[in-house]
């Protein structure tokens, strides 16, 4: 801000705090000769006007907080440029009560940092503390519950995207993820009938009893070939590869449903999933303890 | 100017003013229906049906612009033309330019209840429609300026009374408020941007919206209250000096308080205080209103016991009081900070709209409706004490409903651990409103059953000869 616009400010709240002030010294009392008139002759529509005076309680109190007004705009920050003697900022305050609650807490999470995360998990106390953490920064996307959603893995089923160990759990909170399935509708072959077909060879993984329907048998034969394409980051035989975070496909557990339409959509389109990074969110400490309570969650 | 009463009878023009009063009773009962329509599907949110101009978030302004803008304008507007001509003792100017703006604002409206729940909006809040209506807005509201300070200009009574410079403050501050807040580049016939950006469209959009509150909702319905109290009480203005002074203070604070919505934003911190500070100055020029529409009942408070229009009028007025308490309070910084976002700001919200604005118009034009068709009074009496206690229980239901809700709210939301971690996360402190959501919803649609009955009985007025009781109630020729 410019020093002008500065004693803009000042000069025009100045002349507002003055104008109230000097508005009521002026009418803070009527005339004899007005109060010897009961009212101000005035007439409208039959409405008269009496010549009572201001009351004196209403008037002390637009008093009062006239006062109050000059002493916070003397204390806070609010004539232009001037901070005010206390030297208060919206932003102090902030930094102050996260300071405030750091201090409190570190030493808490402290301790917990020091418990490898496999055996952090089994104190019933480190997990609450974990469940409020996750209840405020991971249910959103997860669940309340943890059993996530279409596109959001579930966490209780020990069925691992990339990977179930502590440092892969923490990596994932960290760095966050970024699942990527490219469309593969050329390389299974372009037509409806090789999507079809490959659907159900995807769905024949985890259910192996599909290959002995007649009806389906020669389309997933056909299909079989074609699957190489796939495997570079499903794995020989579908079973997934956490380096990349391709899921397991025998395992009849599925991130975006199991029908043939659902596998023919990510076959067609391709999938995208995102988990954000939490490593600027949350301290290192809390993100250990909620590593210990995602580990705890498929082992409870 | 010299004081001349005018010879003969003045030839006084009603037919803007019976307009305005049965738009004021069809808009009251459209924009209360959809208010507790969308009060059940915050209850209930399958009430949306998965269909989208159903939803919450486009009914949701057009039950803000019908009760405020359809209902509350056509109140405003329509008095005022009563008010004006009465009081200046001329007829109204230009008959013809009030009759447009009576069939503009009429058009305005039906294109809000169209576009909004396509979906067409601004996003600015009360200020959502799209910039065609904006215009057409402007060009009604000069020519209502127009009709209006012509009129105070032609008048025949040597002051202006102060229920009309409340008006005229009214007027030109929502012209003012409207062209500068909704000064937008369009680019296509019914989307359009806003001319400001970032933290300077917010601090206009908040100067636009709490002004709207102080111009629109408070100096337009003090205006009101100004001729009708006096009127319906058959008593003098308590306090001239008190009219003088709480009026200039007001027109002159208010403009200074919208940052108040914006406290902790990424608004400078001096912009937030000066809000602050002259919110709170705000109060006693707000209670100036009260006392002096209050006292003017001194002498005559058997009416309260007797007349339920008076008691209309008088309970309007402790709302009244009571949120432009409420509302310096919650402008407080650290009020706020637990307050903000939290039902309790619907809960002040609709003690100043339901106990306030509604409860003023609903007195009022119970005064005004008989006097503009030639009828001695209302068709029933008995069904205006009804409506008034209907009208009480409701609000009280409503504004106590969101005061708790609100509190829990933003108690719930700040609770902390002794690990740091929040004590609740968002869904379980949703989850708690839901009873408070219910009790909210009965009081809305017990307000909104008032407002049915008053509906009723203003047809009735307009249709029977006779009143309830069976006298004859056509006025005197």
């Amino acid at each position: 801000m410019s020093d002008f616009w500065s004693w803009y400010i000042i000069a025009l709240t100045v002349l507002m705090l003055l104008g109230c002030a000097g508005l009521l010294l002026w009418n803070r009392s009527i005339s004899e000769e007005e109060a010897s008139k009961k009212t101000t002759g005035h007439v409208f529509d039959g409405i008269e006007e009496k010549n009572t005076p201001l009351p004196r309680w209403w008037l002390w109190l637009f008093i009062l907080t006239l006062v109050f007004s000059v002493v916070y705009l003397v204390l806070y920050p609010g004539l232009g440029k001037f901070p005010g003697i206390l030297g208060w900022t919206q932003e102090g305050q902030w930094q102050e009560e996260v300071d405030f609650v750091h201090k409190q807490t570190q030493p808490i999470f402290e301790q917990y940092a020091q418990v490898p995360v496999e055996e952090l998990w089994q104190h019933q106390e480190v997990m609450e503390v974990g469940a409020r953490l996750f209840a405020n920064n991971c249910a959103t996307c997860h669940g309340a519950n943890a059993n996530g959603a279409r596109g959001y893995p579930n966490l209780t089923d020990n069925d691992w995207l990339y990977g179930g160990e502590p440092e892969a759990i923490r990596a994932s909170l960290v760095n966050g993820r970024r699942g990527m399935m490219p469309p593969m509708i050329a390389a299974v072959g372009g037509t409806d009938e090789a999507v079809r077909d490959m659907a159900l060879y995807v769905q024949s993984l985890s259910r192996p009893a599909l290959r002995d329907d007649p009806t389906k048998a020669e389309a997933i034969a056909r299909a079989e070939p074609r699957f190489m394409m796939c495997a570079a980051c499903h794995g020989a035989g579908g079973v997934g590869n956490p380096m990349l975070g391709a899921p397991n496909l025998t395992d009849d557990i599925w991130l975006y449903g199991s029908t043939l339409a659902d596998i023919e959509e990510a076959i067609r389109q391709g999938r995208g999933g995102v988990m954000p990074a939490f490593g600027e969110v949350l301290s290192a400490e809390r993100i250990h303890v909620l590593t210990a309570y995602i580990y705890g969650l498929s082992r409870q | 100017m010299t004081h001349t009463p005018p010879s003969g009878p003045i030839n006084y023009h009603y037919t803007v003013v019976r307009q305005f009063s049965i738009a004021t009773i069809i808009w009251g009962i459209v924009g209360m229906l959809v208010g507790v329509f969308i009060a059940a599907q915050m209850a209930w949110p399958a009430l949306n049906f998965d269909i989208a101009w159903l939803s919450f978030g486009r009914l949701r302004p057009l039950h803000t612009n019908a009760v405020i803008f359809a209902f509350g304008g056509s109140a405003l507007i329509g008095s005022s033309y009563y008010v004006v001509q009465r009081t200046c003792q001329t007829p109204l100017a230009f008959p013809k330019l009030a009759a447009f703006t009576f069939w503009g604002w009429t058009l305005v409206i039906l294109l809000a209840a169209i576009t909004l729940p396509l979906g067409l909006t601004t996003t600015k809040e009360y200020a959502e429609l799209e910039w065609p209506i904006d215009i057409l807005i402007t060009v009604v509201w000069v020519s209502y300026a127009i009709v209006f300070f012509t009129t105070v200009a032609r008048r025949t009574t040597s002051h202006i009374y102060v229920a009309n410079w409340f008006y005229g403050a009214f007027i030109l501050a929502i012209a003012m408020l409207h062209v500068v807040n909704n000064l937008e580049v369009p680019v296509s016939a019914w989307k359009s941007y806003s001319l400001y950006g970032g933290g300077i469209d917010a601090m206009v959009q908040w100067w636009y919206g709490h002004n709207a509150v102080g111009f629109f909702l408070t100096a337009g319905f003090l205006a009101m209250m100004y001729y009708f109290v006096p009127i319906q009480a058959g008593r003098p203005v308590y306090s001239y000096r008190l009219s003088i002074v709480h009026f200039w203070a007001l027109i002159a604070v208010y403009m200074w308080a919208g940052p108040h919505h914006l406290h902790y934003s990424s608004l400078p911190d001096w912009v937030q205080s000066l809000g602050m500070v002259f919110s709170i100055v705000l109060l006693a020029p707000s209670w100036g209103g009260m006392i002096n529409g209050v006292m003017t009942l001194s002498g005559a408070w058997s009416k309260l016991r007797t007349d339920p229009i008076i008691r209309f009028m008088i309970v309007a007025l402790s709302f009244y009081g009571m949120s432009t308490f409420e509302g310096p309070m919650m402008s407080i910084k650290t009020v706020n900070a637990l307050s903000h976002n939290t039902d309790w700001t619907i809960g002040h919200v609709h003690s100043g709209a339901l106990g306030w604005v509604a409860m003023i118009t609903m007195g009022c034009m119970y005064v005004l409706i008989p006097r503009v068709f030639n009828r001695q009074g209302m068709y029933s009496t008995a069904w205006i004490y009804t409506h008034f206690w209907l009208a009480t229980i409701g609000t009280v239901l409503y504004i106590a409903s969101m005061w708790v809700s609100g509190l829990m709210q933003g108690l719930m939301w700040r609770a902390v651990n002794a690990d740091g971690t929040l004590t609740y996360s968002f869904v379980q402190e949703m989850e708690a409103r839901f009873p408070y959501y219910v009790v909210r919803l009965v009081g809305g649609t017990i307000f909104f059953l008032g407002m049915l009955l008053m509906a009723w009985n203003v047809w009735k007025t307009l249709r029977e000869e006779n009143n309830d009781r069976n006298e004859s109630n056509l006025a005197a020729a």
